[in-house]
């Protein structure tokens, strides 16, 4: 299946059918810190992903001013 | 897997709570969530008048979406930071999702471009003035935005910081035992002198992860690129950090920040506490007016630092 990722903007080649989870580990990526979208529907960690699919795994971290100085602000 | 409230088929796995949810469930979930955050830390009522700071990625507008689909009186300010093509496009996204959802709802979207009033980017004003661009940034956004709010009259600045954010801050500080920066990490921040917004952090109950979430369910498209000032920023490596433990151990960043919350909350009562020690520092700034502990304050300084060196 063919993966859309982000943070360089890149696509990567994935052999189907896998769990969405095993996606994730196998491109060593936390669930956590992402979304797996399907044909622009979001699915759960454990839905089958086939070689057809159009995926991307989106990453959902953000933010860039430093935490331990006295600001409140980060990019609002 | 099946939503843990109508059983049709989940979207979303809440490993913290237990829970899966379908769109409309997690819709829900999430809304439930913002309306016990403002309820519990007594942020601001159905009359009040809200400027939530809005960036163009998910969390500011997920934050203004739901405030105002729980029908809070809510408009945005925008603030153009002249960060070449990711400002134009980040301004796009908060152009459109003003246009096609919050101006329909009654609300108003104010912008403020650094470039115009500021003279420079910032970019080019961090350079001037040889600080981090992060740290620029900063002076500059939290000055305008209090200045709006004042200056338009809001009862209370609304950010979109998520648990991520206050759990990495939260971090960071206890890291490096930065103990006087403790008091001002709780989700609301008192108008404790004339010229001084109040300030709310409604989305302090989500995860970044919930709140993208959010985005891509409801349609609303955000800018997803990181700001190219940002990259390497430590903050990203704390949320790292922080991510791998929680994906180990479900709940642990709410468990690490609410659980500061609580015990802060037992302290006798922190916001007069807060109040009374921000009178006791903080005074006009002599060149704006603006509250500052110093003199002059710091956005100001950094004004006078670039116009110097502009000139020269």
């Amino acid at each position: 299946m063919r993966v859309q990722l982000s943070h360089p903007a890149r696509t990567v080649e994935v052999d189907g059918p896998k769990r969405a989870r095993d996606v994730l580990r196998e491109l060593n990526l936390v669930v956590e810190a992402h979304l797996v979208i399907r044909d622009d529907e979001l699915v759960t960690e454990d839905e089958l992903l086939h070689d057809k699919d159009r995926i991307e795994i989106r990453p959902v971290i953000s933010g860039g001013s430093q935490v331990e100085v006295k600001a409140d602000q980060k990019s609002p | 897997m099946n939503c843990t409230k109508c059983k049709t088929k989940a979207v979303i796995k809440l490993p913290r709570h237990h829970a899966a949810f379908c769109k409309d469930c997690f819709t829900c979930f999430v809304h439930d969530q913002v309306a016990k955050a403002i309820r519990s830390q007594k942020m601001f009522g159905k009359d009040d008048r809200i400027l939530v700071a809005v960036s163009g990625g998910k969390d500011s507008l997920a934050l203004w979406d739901i405030l105002l689909k729980l029908g809070y009186k809510a408009d945005a300010l925008y603030v153009n930071l002249g960060i070449g093509n990711y400002s134009e496009q980040s301004y796009e996204k908060v152009r459109r999702f003003a246009e096609t959802v919050a101006v329909p709802l009654g609300a108003t979207l104010h912008t403020h471009t650094v470039e115009l009033e500021e003279g420079a980017g910032i970019r080019e004003l961090a350079k001037l003035v040889h600080r981090p661009a992060c740290s620029t940034c900063g002076t500059i956004k939290r000055y305008q935005f209090n200045r709006a709010a004042i200056e338009h009259e809001y009862d209370v600045m609304a950010t979109g910081h998520n648990l991520d954010d206050e759990a990495a801050r939260l971090l960071g500080n206890v890291l490096h035992w930065q103990e006087e920066y403790l008091d001002k990490q709780g989700p609301v921040l008192p108008a404790s002198v004339e010229g001084l917004a109040k300030k709310v952090k409604p989305l302090y109950r989500l995860t970044e992860r919930e709140l993208a979430a959010y985005c891509v369910l409801n349609g609303i498209d955000y800018i997803v690129d990181e700001c190219p000032m940002a990259q390497g920023a430590r903050t990203l490596h704390y949320k790292e950090v922080l991510n791998r433990l929680e994906t180990e151990s479900p709940g642990t960043k709410q468990t690490f920040y609410w659980g500061f919350l609580e015990r802060q909350s037992k302290k006798a009562s922190a916001s007069t506490t807060m109040a009374e020690k921000d009178q006791a520092v903080l005074h006009p700034c002599t060149t704006c007016g603006q509250p500052t502990t110093a003199d002059v304050c710091s956005y100001c300084k950094l004004m006078a630092r670039a116009k110097t060196t502009m000139s020269r």
